[in-house]
C-alpha cells in the first residue's frame, strides 16, 4: 500500500505511537481532532499520447485524513495519510503518509520526530532549494507535491534568526508515472530498479542545517545540505523481455542554498540560488523575479499580481537535464476576493534558447461551505525536439477536481 | 487581524495629559486639529497595558442578494511598547483554508510586516503590505481596517459633539497620513466622551464619496479597564454588501511573549 515496504517498521511504531496517544487521554478529547479531504479528478488530453500505453484521459479519486492531537500544552501529534486510486497509471495509484510526527516545543526550541514536510523556497514557478522532502512525481505535474519525511528536527529560534538542523534516517524515493501514465520519459522508469551510490543505499543518514532571519524589509534563509539527492540520475537498461527502461541512480550530493524574499513598495522580490557538487560537475543555478500588486482594479476589490521570473541552471545536461536550464517566466495572479475565494494563475515559461513553451493555467474557486472546485489545464507550444521538456509535447491536457472538506 | 478588539476603541498614542489639556476642558484654546488628536491620544492611551488577549471571530459575509458565508478565525494579539502591536489570525473555516494564518506586526510609523502561512504546502510568504486598501479575505474589511489602529498613522480634526444611540461622543476626522496606499481620504469616526470607546466610522474613497460604514457594538470590559466590542458591522454603500464580526472568548493576559509571533510559531500554529 506504502510506497515501500521498508517503511513498514517506521509506519508500525507511528500507527502504534498515534493509537496509544490516541486513546490514553480521554478527558482531553477536546484537543483531538480528526479532518479530511475526499477529491475526484478527471482529466482530457488533446493529443494522443507519444509513447506507446498512454492513454486520452484518466480520472483519479483520492483521499485524505488528518488526526490532530494535542497531548500537553507543549506536545502535539500529527498525522496525514493520502492515498489516491488512478484509472489509467497504476503507479498513480499510490498512499503516502505525509505526515506521522510529534512536536515538543517550548520558548527556546522545538523538536520534531517523525515523518514530517518542510518546505524552502521564494519564487512561484521553480522551486529549486527545496530539498528536504521527496517529490511525489505522480500527484502534480508542478512537483509540489512531496512524500513525508522521516526525520528529527530540532529548531531554535533567537532575536537574531532561527537556527534548523536535520537528521534524515532513511530516504524516499521519487515516484513516476508508470507506462501508461502522461507526463513521463519515452522509456518509462521502473522506480522499482533504484541503484544508490552510497552502500548504505535508502538508509544513509542526510543531514541539513539551515539559518533564517528577517533583516529589515527582507526574509532570507541559508541551508547547507549532505546525502542523497533528491532528483536521480536516470539511466538505461534492459528489463526481462529485452525492453528498454529507466532507472533511477540516486548519487551523494552536497548542496548550498540561499532564499530571499523582500518587500520594497508595492514589489516583493523573490530569489534562490544553489551550488551543488556531487552530480557530474558542481554547478550553480538561481531563479529570481518580482510580483508587482495591482489593488482593487477597475473599482472592484479584485487584486492582480504581476510576476516576471527568469531561471539559469549551469548543471550537466547530458547527466542530469532539467527544463528549466534557461527560461523566463511570466504570471498573472487575479484574486477575485468574493465570497468563494475564486483565484485565477495563468503563467507562461519560455526556454531562450529553444523558444519552447509552456503555457498553465490554474483556477479554483470554493462551492458552498465546504468544497472546491480546481479547474487547471496545461499546452506545451512549439517543444524543440532537443529540449528536455520535449517528451511533454503531446500532453496538452485539462484537469478538473472537485474536492469536498470534512 | 490584529489588535481588532483593541481596534478603534483604543486609538493612538500616550502624551501626558495635563487636566487643562482635556477635552472640554474650560478655557483653553486649541485648534480642532490638536483637539482631535488629544481624543485618538486619549482613547489609545486608555488600553495602554493589555499586555496580550486572545479572542475568536466569526466574520459573516453577505452580500446584495443576501447569501451569506461564513468563516471563523482565531486571534492572538500582543501589545507592544512604543510600536504597533503583533497579531497572529488563524482561520478555522472554511474547511478549505483551514489553517491559514496571519501574521502581522504593525508599526507606528512606516509600512506593516505580514507574513501569510500556507499549511498545504507548508509555506510562509511574505505579503505586500502596500496592499493594505485590498479587502481582507473577501470582506468589506480593508487590511487597514483590521490592522492595529496606531495614533501616528492618521491626522485629526475634531468637528464638535453629537449623541449618537443616547450616547454623548465626540466626533472627528482622520486623515491617513499614508496618503498613497491609502483607500481613504477621510474617516469621520464617533467616540463615547466618558470610555473613549468607538461606536462609528464612516469612511470615505479616493473620489470622496461615502463609502462604508462601520458600527462597533456590544462592549464589554475586562480586567475592570479594557473595553472589547462583540459586534462590528461594516457596510459597502457603493456595492450594497456587508461584514459582520462577531467576538467572544476574550481573554487578556495569557503569557504570549515575542517567541508566539515568529516564523517558527507560525508553522505549528493550530
Amino acid at each position: 500500500m506504502f510506497a515501500e515496504n521498508k517503511h513498514y517498521p517506521l509506519l508500525r511504531f507511528f500507527c502504534i505511537a498515534a493509537l496509544i496517544l490516541l486513546t490514553s487521554s480521554p478527558e482531553n478529547s477536546s484537543a483531538l481532532e480528526t479532518s479530511g479531504e475526499i477529491s475526484g479528478q478527471g482529466s482530457l488530453f488533446f493529443h494522443d499520447g507519444a509513447w506507446d500505453g498512454q492513454e486520452r484521459q484518466s480520472a483519479a479519486l483520492a483521499a485524505k485524513l488528518e488526526i490532530y492531537h494535542g497531548i500537553t500544552d507543549n506536545l502535539q501529534f500529527t498525522f496525514e495519510a493520502f492515498y489516491r486510486v488512478d484509472s489509467q497509471d497504476s503507479e498513480r495509484t499510490h498512499g503516502d503518509l505525509r505526515t506521522a510526527e510529534f512536536l515538543y516545543f517550548t520558548n527556546n526550541w522545538e523538536v520534531i520526530i517523525g515523518l514530517s514536510r518542510v518546505f524552502w523556497g521564494a519564487t512561484e514557478f521553480v522551486h529549486l532549494v527545496d530539498i528536504i522532502n521527496q517529490t511525489d512525481q505522480v500527484e502534480a505535474l508542478d512537483g509540489e507535491e512531496k512524500l513525508g519525511q522521516p526525520m528529527v528536527q530540532v529548531a531554535i529560534p533567537n532575536d537574531w534568526g532561527v537556527v534548523e538542523g536535520f537528521i534524515m534516517p532513511l530516504f524516499r524515493e521519487r515516484t513516476f508515472p508508470g507506462e501508461k501514465g502522461r507526463f513521463r520519459s519515452p522509456v518509462a522508469v521502473d522506480s522499482t530498479l533504484a541503484v544508490y551510490e552510497n552502500g548504505d543505499d535508502q538508509h544513509h543518514t542526510d543531514l541539513a542545517l539551515r539559518y533564517s532571519t528577517t533583516l529589515a524589509d527582507a526574509d532570507l534563509g541559508i541551508y547547507y545540505f549532505a546525502g542523497t539527492a533528491r532528483d536521480p540520475v536516470l539511466l538505461l537498461t534492459f528489463d526481462n523481455n529485452h525492453r528498454p527502461i529507466l532507472f533511477p541512480y540516486y548519487e551523494q550530493i552536497g548542496q548550498s542554498g540561499l532564499d530571499i524574499q523582500m518587500v520594497a513598495g508595492e514589489w516583493l522580490f523573490k530569489a534562490e540560488a544553489l551550488y551543488r557538487t556531487g552530480q557530474s560537475r558542481s554547478y550553480a543555478a538561481s531563479t529570481f523575479g518580482f510580483e508587482y500588486s495591482l489593488v482593487g482594479i477597475y473599482n472592484t476589490m479584485m487584486n492582480l499580481g504581476l510576476i516576471g521570473e527568469y531561471v539559469f541552471d549551469d548543471r550537466d545536461q547530458r547527466w542530469l537535464p532539467t527544463i528549466y536550464d534557461n527560461d523566463i517566466m511570466a504570471g498573472l495572479r487575479l484574486s477575485v476576493n468574493d465570497m468563494d475565494d475564486s483565484t485565477v494563475l495563468i503563467g507562461i515559461i519560455r526556454d531562450i534558447h529553444y523558444g519552447s513553451t509552456i503555457l498553465g493555467i490554474e483556477s479554483s474557486r470554493r462551492i458552498g461551505d465546504s468544497m472546491r472546485i480546481n479547474l487547471d489545464a496545461s499546452f506545451f507550444i512549439d517543444i524543440d525536439r532537443e529540449d528536455p521538456a520535449f517528451s511533454l509535447a503531446q500532453d496538452d491536457f485539462v484537469t478538473i477536481e472537485l474536492t469536498w472538506y470534512w | 487581524m490584529t489588535s481588532n478588539g483593541r481596534f478603534y476603541s483604543c486609538i493612538l498614542f500616550v502624551l501626558v495629559l495635563t487636566v487643562q489639556l482635556l477635552p472640554g476642558s474650560p478655557g483653553y484654546c486649541e485648534t480642532a486639529e490638536e483637539k482631535g488628536l488629544l481624543i485618538a491620544t486619549e482613547a489609545d492611551r486608555r488600553d495602554d497595558g493589555f499586555g496580550d488577549y486572545t479572542a475568536e471571530m466569526t466574520m459573516t459575509l453577505k452580500n446584495k442578494q443576501g447569501n451569506e458565508s461564513k468563516r471563523s478565525i482565531r486571534t492572538k494579539t500582543l501589545e507592544v511598547p512604543g510600536d504597533g502591536d503583533k497579531s497572529l489570525s488563524i482561520f478555522d473555516t472554511p474547511k478549505d483554508v483551514k489553517g491559514t494564518a496571519f501574521l502581522t506586526f504593525s508599526h507606528k510609523i512606516g509600512d506593516d510586516e505580514q507574513w501569510l502561512y500556507l499549511p498545504a504546502l507548508k509555506r510562509v510568504k511574505r505579503i505586500n503590505s502596500r496592499n493594505k486598501s485590498g479587502s481582507f479575505m473577501g470582506s468589506e474589511f480593508a487590511y487597514e481596517d483590521i490592522a492595529s489602529q496606531e495614533v501616528e498613522k492618521y491626522t485629526y480634526k475634531y468637528l464638535g459633539e453629537d449623541t449618537y444611540q443616547g450616547q454623548s461622543c465626540f466626533v472627528m476626522e482622520s486623515y491617513p497620513v499614508d496618503k498613497k496606499y491609502s483607500g481613504y481620504t477621510k474617516r469621520i469616526s464617533w467616540l463615547d466622551t466618558t470610555e473613549y470607546r468607538l461606536h462609528k466610522i464612516e469612511f470615505y474613497d479616493r473620489k470622496k464619496s461615502l463609502l462604508k460604514t462601520l458600527t462597533v457594538g456590544e462592549y464589554q470590559q475586562y480586567l475592570g479597564k479594557y473595553w472589547r466590542p462583540g459586534i462590528m458591522t461594516m457596510v459597502n454603500h457603493q456595492t450594497g454588501k456587508s461584514t459582520v464580526l462577531n467576538w467572544t472568548d476574550y481573554t487578556f493576559q495569557t503569557g504570549l511573549t515575542d517567541k508566539d509571533f515568529n516564523s517558527t510559531s507560525l508553522k505549528r500554529v493550530r
